[in-house]
């Protein structure tokens, strides 16, 4: 079981409730010259989801559109494939979650993710990662994430990944031109657990769309299981050139040497 | 420097060291790394270094990746004097080891400034995290920095704990092979660590290659550093220049750097990425210039007859050594400017940090070339 919301970008109306039900849940700050919301939201440690305002082209006119943006939950999560120290991991309900406990602060999750999500806390003397757990706690207890259950026009659906994924594709072909035939997040780094659906292009809407549709870990995999067969074997000739090259030169001098003498 | 009139030999024992004022001024400048390195660890790295959210690496991994392939010496004459025992290059393996290990430690204590929950540096090895080519990364450097200071023991047990020494001599023969080998692992993985960026990296840099290429290049980077040194510490100590080793030296260098460039430039074509060496802009500017003047040139010196003469063996190895020094940066910041913008440079901190330390290791070389044998053949 794999538990995932489908945002419906056509539903939200920009009010930015999401951001601040995060805050209280998360007991994250509210920082001046850092909003969640707005054309300017910033993303930063203490900012896990933002709703930022733009302004698009549809059908020649301009538009608002409201996207809300957190982390994506990747079936098979960069993050958690690059952290050396295990730091970054999957829970049950299939929340990508972070043990401050166990980071070192390498800042690879940063940029490994191929949507730049994860953030630092850069002010402290020791620093954490920072970013949207889908409030794992909350849905281990059967409950919906904050952002969700606070969202007042229903545009997040929380449920199975199959489930929400078959209801996306109902939607575009029951609304008739009304979506793009584009379901974000389906096949974008492998899949991810969080599903958007848009009447814009997702490039429009300044999301990341230049992301491979394998797992970034299959990019790292690919080169790290020769390593040790590598490694050994590499180790083993080493050895067994070591011995031949030392006779091969002991060999050579005394030859040197028997020359010299005979000449004499 | 040595000629300064005004030095004068600090002697302890058998133990010596000439002061200079030039030397005073690296002590200073070390003791001004120690303040901003105890400063950076108390405040934090925001008020310290300029990195932010999207340059979350910077001028500090910058040097420790330029400072890991620089100390490529250590495993190539591992591999060439103690492995494959070529002919001369033994007279000069115990500089390479001993460039390698100062080299290390300045990475390894960059780095510890460098990452933000240094406290936690040991969980990776209760954790691990084997899908990251950072643990290959982690596990093979802690290793090899084992090896390494068991290869120095030897050279320090001649001086101290003599008795020591025969037991070091067991242990030598399977730390050359094992120094030879692993930095294989890490050198790649190091490369392998960008792998995990396919849609942010330049594809003038990026490619599925890109572990081979740190482990060719920081292999003839170690020894074009290493021919730097010997001219160096000739210049300071008349301590001899031994042509015929640095001819192997060149050799070697020159054949893996013009493998390296026909490389590159396949795999470019291979991923349909070669034009964008001549698209114009700041990236095929500095992609050229370290193709071409840190590759390319160097290569050719090395293979012609004034590449063999001590000015060409000078220019050869320094051209190298910048165009390795380029590559790293130009793959860490040049490759990530069109995605990560504008928006960083070096604070002064950070600056300084990097300079005192490189102070605090050219004193540590001073003192174990004059205390220690560094510069007489090695018995092996």
């Amino acid at each position: 079981m794999t538990k995932s919301v489908l945002l419906d970008l056509t539903q939200c109306i920009g009010c930015g409730a999401c951001t601040v039900a995060c805050k209280l849940w998360n007991q994250l700050e509210f920082a001046d010259g850092a909003p969640a919301t707005g054309e300017k939201a910033v993303k930063d440690h203490s900012n896990w989801t933002t709703v930022t305002f733009r302004k698009v082209q549809k059908d020649g006119a301009p538009v608002w559109r409201f996207v809300k943006e957190q982390c994506l939950h990747c079936l098979e999560p960069a993050c958690v494939s690059v952290c050396f120290a295990k730091a970054l991991q999957i829970s049950k309900e299939g929340a990508v979650v972070y043990r401050p406990d166990l980071c070192v602060g390498c800042r690879y999750c940063m940029l490994g993710c191929p949507f730049s999500v994860p953030k630092y806390e850069w002010q402290r003397s020791l620093p954490n990662v920072s970013k949207c757990q889908m409030c794992a706690g909350k849905i281990a207890q059967g409950e919906v994430p904050a952002c969700v259950g606070a969202c007042p026009t229903g545009a997040m659906t929380f449920g199975e990944r199959d489930d929400n994924l078959a209801l996306a594709r109902q939607r575009i072909e029951q609304g008739n031109g009304r979506y793009i035939n584009h379901i974000y997040g389906e096949k974008e780094a492998g899949g991810t657990r969080w599903l958007y659906l848009s009447d814009v292009d997702f490039s429009k809407l300044g999301m990341v769309t230049n992301v491979p549709e394998v797992p970034i870990a299959s990019f790292t995999d690919d080169y790290l299981r020769w390593t040790v067969p590598l490694l050994a074997g590499g180790a083993l000739l080493f050895t067994a050139l070591r011995h031949y090259t030392k006779r091969r030169n002991d060999i050579e001098s005394s030859q040197a040497s028997q020359k010299e003498s005979k000449k004499k | 420097m040595s000629m300064a009139a005004n030095a004068y030999t600090l002697q302890i024992r058998d133990w010596s060291f000439r002061i200079t004022p030039l030397r005073i001024m690296l002590f200073a400048l070390t003791l001004g790394f120690g303040l901003l390195a105890v400063y950076r660890l108390i405040v934090g790295l925001g008020a310290t270094t300029n990195m932010n959210d999207r340059w979350a690496w910077a001028y500090w991994l910058i040097l420790d990746y330029v400072f890991i392939a620089l100390a490529g010496a250590g495993y190539s004459m591992a591999l060439m004097s103690h492995v494959l025992h070529v002919q001369d290059v033994h007279r000069v393996s115990r500089r390479g080891l001993l460039i390698s290990l100062l080299f290390y430690v300045y990475a390894l204590v960059i780095l510890g400034l460098e990452v933000g929950r240094w406290d936690n540096w040991y969980r990776p090895l209760f954790y691990w995290g084997y899908h990251s080519p950072l643990f290959e990364v982690y596990i093979a450097i802690i290793f090899y920095f084992g090896i390494q200071l068991i290869e120095f023991s030897e050279v320090a047990t001649e001086k101290v704990f003599k008795p020591a020494n025969r037991y070091v001599q067991m242990l030598l023969p399977a730390a050359f092979v094992l120094g030879a080998i692993i930095p294989f692992g890490h050198q790649g993985a190091l490369g392998a660590i960008f792998l995990a960026m396919p849609n942010k990296l330049h594809p003038l840099w990026y490619s599925s290659m890109i572990p081979w290429f740190y482990v060719l290049t920081s292999f003839y980077a170690g020894l074009s550093l290493l021919i730097l040194e010997m001219f160096w510490s000739n210049r300071l100590y008349a301590s001899g220049i031994d042509m015929p080793a640095l001819h192997k030296l060149l050799r070697v260098g020159a054949c893996l750097m013009a493998a390296y460039f026909v490389w590159k430039i396949i795999d470019l074509y291979r991923l349909d990425a070669l034009g964008y060496a001549f698209a114009g802009g700041f990236e095929s500017a500095l992609f050229l210039l370290e193709l071409g003047g840190g590759v390319l040139l160097p290569a050719l010196i090395g293979f012609s007859r004034w590449g063999k003469t001590g000015t060409g063996l000078v220019t050869f190895a320094a051209l190298a050594t910048m165009g390795l020094i380029l590559n790293r940066a130009n793959v860490l910041y040049t490759g990530f400017y069109r995605t990560l913008g504008p928006g960083y440079t070096p604070s002064w901190i950070e600056w300084g940090v990097s300079i005192g330390l490189f102070a605090a290791i050219i004193l540590a070389y001073l003192f174990i070339v004059e205390n220690f044998n560094i510069f007489k053949a090695a018995k092996h």
